[in-house]
């Protein structure tokens, strides 16, 4: 590799953040400041060994921004010495993240969600109140800087905002992982003094971006359980009753049970159940876990990784940030069991960048599980070595797609790579890796405990067990809600307060689809939700009622796309640009005023669903055509 | 003639292509397979020296029983496979993807692309007169090559070229995302502040003209470039030992550009700096 540099230097606070992280540097050669004798003979690193630390990459470009607030050319620069990294690949990939910054700006950074949940409880008021209090979004004052954001996965208490705090950690408190936070105090966020502040109003966001230690403590993660300590819960029945921060309360309530289990089964063994039980994976494209575990099983290349999905950035979704919150413990074990079925050794959890809270339990819970045994090199004393690390996403949507998961946990720009091969065969540093969502492992605990039988019993024929549904807009009790698959839409949305009015339900999240009011009774299974031509997805129901603008909400649905898609393909990078165009052309239009460019969307959106590399760009188009076809909204 | 290395006997895999049984050797792509029986398939992004990213979609062709359609160029045939190239659905995509390729950039320099837009009936203009555009102004940083991002299509092949699949140079990356992505340098810095090493390898690969030589981007400033009136004359570079190919183009007695065969098994159409641009001195006549 021909690797140039600038002349330009990190600050001293810049190299501490790296430092932090990598290590001092072991010799001129990988940014000392001085070169010793010894290095002018010596020349380490090289292409091979840069290979095994580029995936340093990301979290290097964190440490970087979570300390300074922003990436200069130094810091780059010395990034990319320490990691044998070309400087122009590493731009490539910091100008890939939203929550990563190229050019200066203040060190408190406010996002304010405007995405489907936010938008149908008022953030469009709420933006325009802070627009008259802190000035236009994206213009600093008073050192700091507020901006209309994603779905932040608080869509239970819309409207949402998020305060992310640069500076240098407080003094004692180097490691997150650290002290233990107490169940259900607030918690310094890896960010520092972020403030999670939902519902928000204008008032406290501006208190809270002045004097963010002060800011309210964020409720318990029980909060968003409207049916917590209910006797029949499944995958929440810890959320909200049991101390998330305590191995003891985990594991008196049955936790490590089914690792036991599963050590009495031997991998197989494992995996035979969960095929027995019919497990069918929760993140969006429903494919059968047992079958995923089996071929990575099987693959002779090794190692095999392991990578939970929690990238969970799917407009309305919020499931998975609760299940890693309320009951953290339950992850850890299930990733165990996961990772000994595949037989993989190390585990990532891809966590999205926004959630400081789920982070911060997770890497205490971490912490202790290692401590206890019950990680590391022996596992309950079974000869079986396994740990998980966390990786933080750095706000891209599409990173939640599983090949551009390896593309970032590797260093890479997050664009999701072309299937075959498939990650079973070639997925991690391409070896085999088996992807799963959050709430698909959380499943292999019941599974285990009581047996497949018990766990098939529950459920339909093919979608068997326990759902989580998200809940948010115009219903009285948000929040995530558990039924066993077979209950209806009407059953759901009786528990959690239908509006009066009701105008339509987003189903599956902005890449699911629109029904209407008289619809009500799509059994909420996956065979029932694709028979009746819409999708369970990831398990969102946005309920609206008649005070909100569809429209408008269309717009945004093609907003986000447009804004997260990884721009590698022709029909998913400028096809969202038209759609979002057409979308704005006929947004106060019907009828014939709108038929020429409905038609038009139609074309491009079959292109971007028949031609697109990924699912983002083929499911696109997906909830604006069930609104135009099943609601009727610009007839 | 150029040598082509003898490659290792392979097994040939039977599949269905628009109708006939067809033999490839294992592992080629449909595109392989399209090539030999004669179809026309179009293809951007796909390059004969470069793993193709898929990335264009124009190329894309209809497999039974998949859910959507497969980039000819980087599928490869399996046995038994169902493929038709030229369907409704398949015909459909490719004209909407030149549609919106034609809508954001400047193709006027693609090779072919104003004859797909004519097969394909695509109409770029419907999007509208405020389509949004990439509108990128030239960047003339050196006096060798210049980089026009108006007409880039993000294929990826400079950036596949100048980093690990040929040159492991790595000066220029993907930069932003959407949209708004672009080829760059570390921050955005000119080429001659970047580690660039002009080998020109870019200029070789790249499919629309958004990287040329400055002869002829000048020439096609001055209305003066006329590549019908060009020959092509392909000799041994005289600089070094390694002996590459290069193919001098000349108009009106005077080299204009230096290109480099692809199929020489040795180079596969790279060169370094002083064969790709070091051709002053043939013509300094006194
Ligand atoms: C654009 C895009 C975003 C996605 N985001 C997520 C996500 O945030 N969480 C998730 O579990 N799956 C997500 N998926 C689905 C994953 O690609 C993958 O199917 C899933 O993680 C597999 O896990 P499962 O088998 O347990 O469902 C996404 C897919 C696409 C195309
Ligand atoms: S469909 Fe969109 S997100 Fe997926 S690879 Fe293509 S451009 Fe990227
Ligand atoms: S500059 Fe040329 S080679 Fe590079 S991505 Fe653009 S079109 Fe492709
Ligand atoms: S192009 Fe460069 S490497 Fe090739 S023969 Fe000429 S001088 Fe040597
Ligand atoms: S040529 Fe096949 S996708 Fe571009």
């Amino acid at each position: 590799m021909d690797l140039r540099y600038t002349d330009a230097a990190p600050t001293d606070t810049e190299r501490a953040a790296v430092d932090s992280l990598l290590g001092p540097p072991p010799s001129g050669w990988e940014g000392a400041e001085e070169r010793t004798d010894e290095d002018l003979r010596w020349a380490r690193g090289g292409a091979a060994a840069a290979r095994d630390r580029r995936d340093q990459l990301l979290p290097a470009l964190h440490a970087v921004n979570d300390r300074v607030g922003w990436i200069s050319e130094g810091a780059l620069n010395y990034i990319c010495r320490r990691l044998t990294v070309a400087p122009a690949e590493a731009y490539g990939v910091a100008t890939f993240y939203a929550m990563f910054s190229v050019v200066p700006r203040p060190a408190k950074v406010l996002h304010v969600c405007t995405d489907l949940a936010c938008a149908a409880r008022g953030s469009g008021a709420l933006c325009a109140d802070l627009a008259d209090r802190l000035g236009p979004a994206g213009t600093p004052a008073e050192g700091a800087v507020w901006q209309e954001s994603p779905c932040l996965g608080l869509c239970e208490r819309a409207p949402a905002a998020l305060l992310l705090q640069t500076g240098a950690p407080p003094a004692g408190e180097e490691s997150v992982a650290g002290a233990p936070p107490a169940a259900d105090e607030p918690v310094a966020g890896v960010f520092r003094c972020s403030a999670v502040l939902a519902p928000a109003t204008a008032p406290a966001v501006v208190t809270a971006t002045r004097a963010p230690e002060a800011a309210p403590a964020e409720p318990p993660a029980g909060a968003a359980v409207p049916q917590a300590g209910d006797p029949g819960l499944v995958l929440l029945k810890r959320i909200g009753t049991v101390d998330p921060a305590s191995l003891d309360d985990y594991r008196s309530t049955g936790g490590y049970t089914a690792l036991r289990r599963a050590f009495a089964l031997g991998p197989a063994g494992v995996i035979r159940e969960v095929l027995d039980a019919g497990l069918v994976g929760r993140g969006g494209a429903a494919f059968p876990t047992g079958r995923k575990w089996q071929a990575t099983a099987q693959q002779a290349d090794g190692p095999h990784y392991l990578v939970c999905n929690a990238d969970e950035s799917e407009p309305g979704t919020f499931k998975d940030r609760v299940l890693m919150e309320g009951d953290p413990y339950a992850l850890i074990e299930s990733m165990t069991i996961a990772g000994y079925a595949i037989g993989a050794a190390h585990g990532y959890i891809y966590l999205r960048g926004e959630y400081p809270r789920a982070y911060e339990r997770l890497s205490h819970a971490l912490a202790s599980a290692r401590t206890r045994g019950l990680l590391g090199p022996d596992v309950l004393g079974q000869g079986y070595a396994f740990d998980i690390e966390i990786r933080r996403g750095a706000g891209a949507y599409i990173c939640g797609e599983e090949t551009a998961i390896f593309n970032s946990i590797e260093g890479q720009r997050g664009e999701p790579r072309s299937k075959p091969p498939f990650p079973v065969e070639k997925g991690l540093f391409g070896k085999p890796t088996a992807v799963n969502n959050v709430e698909t492992l959380v499943n292999v605990l019941p599974i285990l405990e009581h047996g497949a039988a018990a766990y098939a019993a529950t459920g339909t024929e093919t979608s068997t067990g326990t759902k989580l549904f998200c809940v948010s807009g115009q219903v009285a009790r948000p929040g995530i809600y558990e039924l066993p698959f077979g209950a209806n839409l009407r059953d759901l949305l009786a528990l959690a307060g239908p509006p009066e009015r009701m105008r339509a339900v987003l189903l599956g999240g902005a890449a699911g689809g629109f029904v209407r009011p008289d619809e009500l009774d799509i059994p909420l299974t996956f065979e029932g939700t694709r028979a009746a031509g819409t999708t369970l997805g990831s398990g969102v129901v946005l309920v609206l009622d008649d005070s909100v603008e569809l429209p408008r909400i269309l717009l945004r649905i093609a907003e986000f796309f447009r804004d997260e898609s990884c721009g590698q393909c022709v029909p998913c990078r400028v096809g969202t640009v038209r759609q979002e165009e057409a979308l704005h052309r006929i947004v106060d239009r019907t009828g014939a005023g709108a038929a020429a460019d409905v038609a038009l969307m139609r074309e491009v959106g079959q292109t971007m669903r028949d031609a697109s590399i990924c699912g983002l760009g083929q499911t696109a188009w997906n909830a604006v055509e069930s609104a135009i076809d099943r609601l009727g909204v610009y007839k | 003639m150029t040598a082509v290395p003898l490659q290792p006997p392979r097994r040939l895999v039977s599949f269905t292509l628009d109708g006939s049984e067809t033999r490839v050797p294992e592992g080629s792509t449909i595109l392989d397979a399209c090539r030999s029986a004669g179809k026309d398939i179009p293809t951007l992004c796909q390059g004969d020296t470069l793993t193709p990213k898929n990335a264009c979609r124009v190329c894309v062709v209809e497999v039974e029983g998949a859910r959507t359609l497969a980039p000819a160029c980087s599928r490869r045939a399996e046995p038994g496979m169902t493929v038709r190239t030229d369907t409704e659905r398949a015909r459909h995509s490719r004209k909407v993807v030149l549609e919106l390729l034609a809508s954001s950039t400047d193709l006027s320099t693609t090779p072919r692309a104003a004859e797909w837009i004519k097969e394909y009936d695509a109409e770029p203009g419907r999007f509208g007169a405020d389509a949004a555009r990439v509108n990128e102004q030239p960047r003339i940083d050196n006096d060798l090559y210049v980089r026009d991002y108006d007409k880039c299509i993000l294929c990826y092949k400079c950036v596949d070229a100048c980093g690990e699949q040929w040159q492991n140079t790595f000066a220029i990356a993907v930069a932003g995302r959407g949209f708004d992505a672009r080829i760059s340098t570390e921050h955005d810095a000119p080429l001659t502040d970047s580690a660039c090493v002009f080998c020109g390898n870019c200029i070789e690969v790249c499919p629309t003209g958004a990287l040329s030589f400055s002869t002829e981007f000048d020439m096609r400033a001055a209305g003066t470039w006329d590549e019908p009136a060009q020959t092509q004359t392909t000799t041994v570079c005289a600089y070094c030992g390694v002996g590459c190919n290069v193919t001098l183009h000349v108009q009106d007695n005077e080299i204009v550009k230096v290109t480099s065969p692809h199929d020489n098994p040795v180079t596969h159409g790279n060169l370094c700096i002083k064969g790709r641009f070091g051709y002053q001195h043939v013509q300094n006549r006194v």
